[in-house]
C-alpha cells in the first residue's frame, strides 16, 4: 500500500515515515504543507493520506482543510489527521460525509508503533480510527438527545465503536466476553433506532449518529 | 589647599539659583510696559474702549508665549519641570464642549501669573540681586574703596576704620545668599506648578489614563509571551519528543532479537518519553493553550472538561468570541476551579457556564464537594487578582458540606 505525509516538522516527517514503511506502507511522497499534500495525491494516487493538522503558512486548520479537499476530489481516499490538540469541529467536519477511512488521532499517539499503525492500517482499509480524548469530548456534549438513553456501559461501547475498534478490540478494552460486547451494541442499535441492514453498516450509522447528534 | 565638596556644591547651586532668578526678571516684567500704556492712553484720550480691548488682545497673546518662556525657564535653569496643559480636545466643538475646553487650560490663572505676580516676583527677583551684587561689594571693600575720590569715600564709609564693619556685613550677606535665593526659586516654582500646570484633579486623572493603559499593555504583552512560549514548546521541543518516543517505539517494534534486558531499557525510555510529552502538554496547557487562541474558548473548554476525570456539566452560551485577554483569564479560573474541585474538594460533579450578558462575561463553576474552599488560599487570590487585573469581579462561596461555587464577570466590550 501506497501512502503520501504531510507533516512540516522534518524531524517527525522522518519517523513518520519509518512508522508507516514497518506498518508496511511504502511512502510515495512526502509534502510540507497543504499545496504540495494536493500535488502529490493528484500525482501518486495513494492508498492513505496522513495529514498533519497545523502546517504553513497559517499554522491553524491548514490540515483538515487540505484533507476536505481530497475526499472532495478523490473520493474514498483514507485520510488519517494528526493533530496537536483535540477540536472536536475538525472530526465532525470531516466525519459528516463519509466515516469510512477517516483518522484523527493526536500527534503523540504515534509513539505506540503499533498501536498507531493498526489505527491507520484501519483507516487504509475503509475503516474509522477516533482518538480516545476526541471520543470523550463528544461523549460531554452529549446529554440531550437519543443517546441520552445509553447507559454509561453502552456509551463507553460506542465511543470506543467511534475509536474504530472491532468487537473483539472493546471486549479486551472493558474486560468482558465478546459476546457481552455484541450484547451491547444490539441495545445501542435498538435505542438509536437504526435501520437493520448488515452489520458493519449499521455499526457506522451508530457512530454517525454519535457524532452528528449535536451538529444538525 | 582643597575646597570641601560641600562647598562647591553650596556655590555652584547658589550661582544657578542666582541666575534663575536673574533670567526671571524680564519675562516677569513683559506685561508691565501693557499696564503702563494702558494707563496713560487712558489718562490721555478717556477712551477706555480701545484701551481695554487692545490690552486684552496684547495679554492673550502674549500669554502662550511667556507661559512657554517660564516653562523653559523652570526646566532647563532649576530643573524643575511645569507640566504642560494639552486638555484632549472635545470631539464635537459645541458651545459648551469649547468652554469646558478651553476653561481646562485654566487661562485666568495663567493671566493671573503674568499679568498680577509677575511683577511681584520680578521685584523679590531685583531684591535677590541687589543682596548678591551688595554682599559681593561689600566683601571686596578693601579692593576697591581706595580708587573713590577721598570726598566720596569719606562720605560712604566715614574713615576707613568701618572697613571691616563693611566686609564683615558683606560675608554674613554672601553666606545668607545661596539660602535666600534657593528659597526664592523654590517659592517660584511651586507657584509656577499651581498657575502654570495642570490642577491636582487634572494630574490625577492623567496618571490613572496613563496608568490604565500601561496596566493593559503589560497584561497584553504578559499574554502575548505566554503564546510565543507556548508555541515554541509546541513547535520545538514536543515534536523533538514525540520524534524521540517515536524511535524508541520503533525499536521495541522492530527489533525484537535484542537481548531482554537491553528491550527492557530501551522500554523504560519509550515510556519515559512518552510521559515527558504529557507532562509538556500539561504544562503547555498551563501557559496557553493553543486550541483557545486558535478556536476560542467553547472549543478549549471542551477539551479542558474531556480531561477533567469528574464529570462536567458544560454549558457555553457566547455569541462571538471575547478578547484574548479575557477568554485567557476566564480559561484559568475554570481551569483551576476544575482541578480545585477534583483535588481537594471530593466532588462527584461539577458545572460549568459561561455565559455573556450584555458587555459582561459571566463565569460560574459549581462542584458539589466538600466546600471549606480556603478563598485567602494561594490559588484563590491568584485567580482574583488576575479577574481584578481586568477589572472583573471574583466571588468563592463554600461552605463547609458545600456546595462551592466560584463566579467571575469580566467586562468584555470590545
Amino acid at each position: 500500500m501506497r501512502a503520501v505525509i504531510a507533516e512540516d516538522s522534518v524531524l517527525l516527517r522522518v519517523g513518520l515515515i519509518k512508522v508507516l514503511e514497518m506498518g508496511g506502507f511504502q511512502v510515495a511522497a512526502e509534502a510540507g504543507d497543504a499545496e504540495g499534500l494536493l500535488a502529490a495525491v493528484a500525482e501518486h494516487r495513494p492508498d492513505l493520506a496522513l495529514i498533519d493538522v497545523r502546517m504553513p503558512p497559517g499554522f491553524t486548520d491548514e490540515g483538515v482543510r487540505a484533507a476536505m479537499e481530497i475526499r472532495r476530489r478523490w473520493p474514498g481516499t483514507p485520510v488519517v489527521l494528526l493533530s496537536q490538540y483535540v477540536e472536536e469541529r475538525y472530526a465532525a467536519d470531516l466525519l459528516s460525509a463519509n466515516t469510512s477511512g477517516v483518522g484523527y488521532l493526536l500527534k503523540q499517539r504515534v509513539a505506540d508503533v503499533a498501536d498507531f499503525v493498526a489505527a491507520v492500517r484501519r483507516v487504509a482499509d475503509g475503516g474509522t480510527a477516533l482518538d480516545p480524548q476526541v471520543v470523550a469530548q463528544l461523549l460531554l456534549r452529549r446529554d440531550s438527545d437519543p443517546l441520552a438513553r445509553l447507559t454509561p456501559r453502552e456509551r463507553e461501547v460506542l465511543g470506543l465503536m467511534a475509536e474504530g475498534r472491532s468487537n473483539a478490540g472493546i471486549a479486551q478494552a472493558l474486560v468482558v466476553s465478546e459476546s457481552a460486547v455484541a450484547k451491547h451494541i444490539n441495545n445501542i442499535f435498538a435505542k438509536l433506532d437504526l435501520p437493520v441492514v448488515d452489520a458493519d453498516h449499521r455499526r457506522v450509522l451508530a457512530v454517525l449518529r454519535f457524532l452528528g447528534a449535536s451538529r444538525a | 589647599m582643597t575646597i570641601p565638596a560641600g562647598l562647591t556644591r553650596t556655590v555652584l547651586r547658589a550661582q544657578r539659583d542666582t541666575g534663575f532668578l536673574a533670567a526671571g526678571v524680564l519675562p516677569h516684567l513683559a506685561l508691565v510696559p501693557v499696564w503702563a500704556w494702558a494707563a496713560a492712553t487712558t489718562a490721555r484720550t478717556g477712551n477706555r474702549l480701545l484701551t481695554v480691548s487692545v490690552s486684552a488682545a496684547l495679554v492673550l497673546l502674549g500669554t502662550p508665549v511667556l507661559t512657554a518662556v517660564q516653562r523653559a525657564r523652570y526646566r532647563v535653569l532649576i530643573g524643575v519641570d511645569v507640566p504642560r496643559l494639552t486638555p484632549t480636545a472635545p470631539e464635537q466643538w459645541t458651545w459648551a464642549s469649547t468652554a469646558r475646553w478651553l476653561a481646562a487650560t485654566r487661562p485666568w490663572r495663567k493671566i493671573g501669573y503674568h499679568l498680577l505676580l509677575g511683577p511681584l516676583l520680578a521685584l523679590l527677583e531685583l531684591l535677590v540681586l541687589a543682596v548678591a551684587a551688595a554682599s559681593l561689594a561689600g566683601v571686596i571693600a578693601y579692593a576697591w574703596s581706595w580708587a573713590l575720590p577721598t570726598g566720596i569715600r569719606q562720605d560712604w564709609f566715614g574713615h576707613l576704620t568701618q572697613l571691616p564693619a563693611y566686609t564683615a556685613a558683606g560675608l554674613l550677606l554672601l553666606c545668607a545668599l545661596p539660602w535666600t535665593a534657593r528659597a526664592v526659586a523654590r517659592a517660584e516654582a511651586r507657584l509656577a506648578l499651581g498657575l502654570l500646570g495642570p490642577s491636582r484633579a487634572q494630574r490625577l486623572q492623567e496618571r490613572v489614563d496613563q496608568l490604565a493603559v500601561s496596566r493593559t499593555d503589560l497584561i497584553e504583552a504578559v499574554d502575548a509571551e505566554r503564546r510565543r512560549i507556548e508555541r515554541d514548546l509546541h513547535d520545538g521541543t514536543q515534536q523533538r519528543l514525540v520524534s524521540l518516543a517515536v524511535n524508541l517505539g520503533l525499536a521495541i517494534a522492530t527489533r525484537p532479537d535484542l537481548p531482554s534486558d537491553a528491550r527492557e531499557v530501551i522500554a523504560r525510555a519509550h515510556l519515559e518519553a512518552k510521559e515527558a510529552i504529557a507532562e509538556l502538554n500539561d504544562l503547555v496547557r498551563g501557559l496557553h493553550p493553543a486550541v483557545l487562541e486558535d478556536r476560542g474558548l467553547d472549543a478549549a473548554l471542551s477539551g479542558l472538561a474531556a480531561r477533567t476525570p469528574l464529570p462536567v456539566r458544560l454549558r457555553v452560551d457566547l455569541e462571538e468570541r471575547v478578547a484574548p485577554d479575557v477568554e485567557s483569564v476566564a480559561y484559568f479560573v475554570i481551569s483551576e476551579a476544575l482541578t480545585n474541585a477534583t483535588k481537594h474538594a471530593n466532588a462527584m460533579r461539577t458545572e460549568v457556564m459561561v455565559s455573556q450578558v450584555g458587555e459582561v462575561l459571566r463565569v460560574r463553576v459549581t462542584d458539589d464537594g466538600l466546600g471549606g474552599a480556603d478563598a485567602a488560599g494561594t490559588g484563590l487570590t491568584g485567580l482574583a487578582k488576575r479577574v481584578g487585573s481586568l477589572d472583573g469581579a471574583f466571588h468563592v462561596s463554600s461552605p463547609v458540606g458545600g456546595p462551592t461555587t466560584i463566579t467571575a464577570e469580566l467586562p468584555c466590550a470590545r
